[in-house]
């Protein structure tokens, strides 16, 4: 249990006046996948942002990657949010940055070499299938093609964990068919991955351990 | 075969090229309202603080002058100059001259001759009216540094000659210093208001920029971009923006300077050159002038740098 790259110890989250979080405790070791399951309004995406560090627990005790969030100083923080990965439901991708510079932005802000960027990020759109759309922006994209080039983007550094809100909502079968494929593969290779889901196809597919949560509380949390 | 090598290289150099501005652009700076607001203003800014900054060394040597020229003389008139001193076997006039040069503080003494006072007085009186006056000797004395100690010169005069008069001018060049003073102290002021408004220009544009690109700035900052990282970007654009406009607006205001510097010419000791492309402003002014861009360059940085921060601050 040491080794969890993630670990959450009776934390809770308010927002303003909402519990939005209570009492939630889980540990999720090193290269470990998790699905996080729920209806609308259970706290997935609440608890993606805890892990994220968009927000900070109002009780309890979140340790990532072996740091313990509540104790770190938040000139500390960017460090730590270097090694995680984010697909965001709404991609968030900047609509003035073509997909190549979307992608490069987390290389870019790590201060890679522009030459290593431009193999990796070509690298990984080709594996996403849009090297040759990297120079389309966003708005010339489909909504498959956005969720893509965030996805690569969540990749693109190989992070320590991975949270993926929603990730297939835009894709195809076969699209999120490598989607997971790729999931499984970082997986693999060491990241601990979170996905938060409503797709029940495919967590039936590729069956994983969970995390449920209602209600701002926690159902199950399988070990 | 290597023709088809280099070709691949030069294509990829090509892509390369298209791919590398946007590093620079992260955050879509060069597209807010920012760019085309930011200038102006601080162009406005700079036009005025130029203005005010030749205000305030013109009014500087305005004082300059007046304190090593009008301010610094002395009339003195010793009626009856003829008869003899109180306390000396000398006439009045030659008495009074004698004390004058003997004080400290005192340049120059210059008895006027009888022919001098009547053509000063010629204007007012006819040139025959003088001949049978029995007119005061007048004195002129050219006063150096603080000036003699006023009060003990013309009680040594007085008792000597009985009735001398010391007009020191006293009165009205104070006056001319104190607006001297007041205009010097009022530019200075503008100076510090203009700056103040440049930094409130540059503040309001910046957080502009923050709230029409909030979104991009969390992502960044959610992608591991510091404080530093983030702020960096917006004051080096900040910067480019204020350089541009405090140049400018220092450019417009020196054809506005060089005029009032040809009128002002006379009144400050200077001689307006009219073959002169522009007449000689001071070298201060020059100094001045050249600096404002460079002020208004530092002020956007450090205005843009400490308004991110304090935006900043509140994330987690």
């Amino acid at each position: 249990m040491n080794s969890a790259v993630v670990r959450l110890d009776g934390v809770a989250l308010d927002v303003g006046a909402q519990k939005v979080l209570r009492g939630i405790s889980l540990a999720i070791p090193r290269g470990g996948f998790r699905w996080l399951l729920g209806p609308s309004g259970a706290g997935k995406t609440s608890l993606l942002r805890l892990l994220h560090l968009e927000l900070r627990p109002s009780e309890g005790r979140l340790e990532l990657l072996g740091r313990d969030v509540g104790a770190a100083s938040r000139a500390a923080l960017p460090q730590l949010r270097r090694r995680i990965g984010m697909v965001f439901q709404d991609f968030r991708l900047l609509p003035h940055l073509s997909a190549f510079d979307n992608v490069a932005l987390p290389l870019r802000l790590a201060g890679r070499p522009e030459g290593q960027i431009q193999a990796d990020v070509g690298e990984i759109l080709a594996w996403v299938g849009l090297r040759a759309r990297m120079h389309c922006h966003p708005a010339e994209l489909s909504g498959g093609e956005q969720q893509r080039v965030a996805i690569a983007r969540a990749v693109i550094n190989r992070p320590d964990l991975l949270l993926a809100d929603e990730p297939t909502g835009n894709l195809d079968d076969a699209q999120a068919q490598r989607l997971m494929l790729l999931l499984g593969e970082l997986s693999r290779l060491g990241t601990t991955i979170v996905v938060a889901t409503h797709n029940d196809t495919i967590v039936a597919r590729h069956p994983a351990p969970s995390v449920r949560l209602a209600a701002g509380r926690l159902v199950s949390a399988d070990a | 075969m290597r023709d088809e090598e280099a070709q691949r290289e030069r294509a990829a150099a090509r892509r390369a090229r298209r791919l590398r501005p946007a590093r620079s652009d992260d955050l879509g700076l060069r597209r807010g309202v920012a760019r085309k607001l930011m200038p102006f203003m601080v162009a406005a800014m700079a036009f005025l603080a130029s203005l005010a900054l030749a205000g305030a060394i013109a009014a500087a040597a305005f004082s300059r002058q007046w304190q090593e020229g009008p301010a610094a003389a002395l009339t003195v008139q010793v009626p009856d100059p003829a008869a003899r001193a109180t306390d000396a076997p000398q006439s009045r006039l030659d008495r009074v001259v004698a004390l004058l040069r003997a004080s400290p503080g005192i340049a120059h003494v210059d008895a006027l001759s009888h022919a001098q006072i009547a053509k000063l007085l010629q204007p007012w009186l006819g040139s025959a009216a003088t001949q049978g006056l029995a007119l005061p000797a007048v004195v002129a004395v050219r006063a150096e540094g603080a000036g003699p100690p006023l009060a003990e010169v013309t009680a040594e005069l007085r008792a000597a000659a009985p009735g001398t008069l010391v007009d020191s001018h006293g009165d009205w060049t104070r006056r001319i210093a104190t607006l001297a003073h007041s205009i010097q102290a009022l530019a200075w002021a503008m100076l510090a208001l203009v700056t103040g408004v440049a930094a409130a220009v540059v503040t309001i544009a910046t957080r502009a920029g923050l709230v029409q690109r909030r979104d991009a700035v969390l992502l960044v900052h959610g992608l591991g971009a510091t404080d530093a990282d983030i702020a960096r970007r917006f004051a080096a654009r900040a910067t480019r923006l204020a350089f541009a406009g405090g140049l400018g607006g220092t450019a417009v205001a020196l054809p506005v300077l060089a005029g009032l510097a040809a009128l002002a010419a006379p009144l400050i000791g200077g001689i307006a050159d009219p073959a002169a492309w522009m007449p000689a402003l001071p070298r201060a002014l020059w100094l001045g002038l050249a600096a404002i861009p460079l002020v208004c360059a530092a002020l956007g940085f450090a205005t843009a740098q400490v308004t991110v921060r304090a935006w900043l601050r509140p994330l987690p």
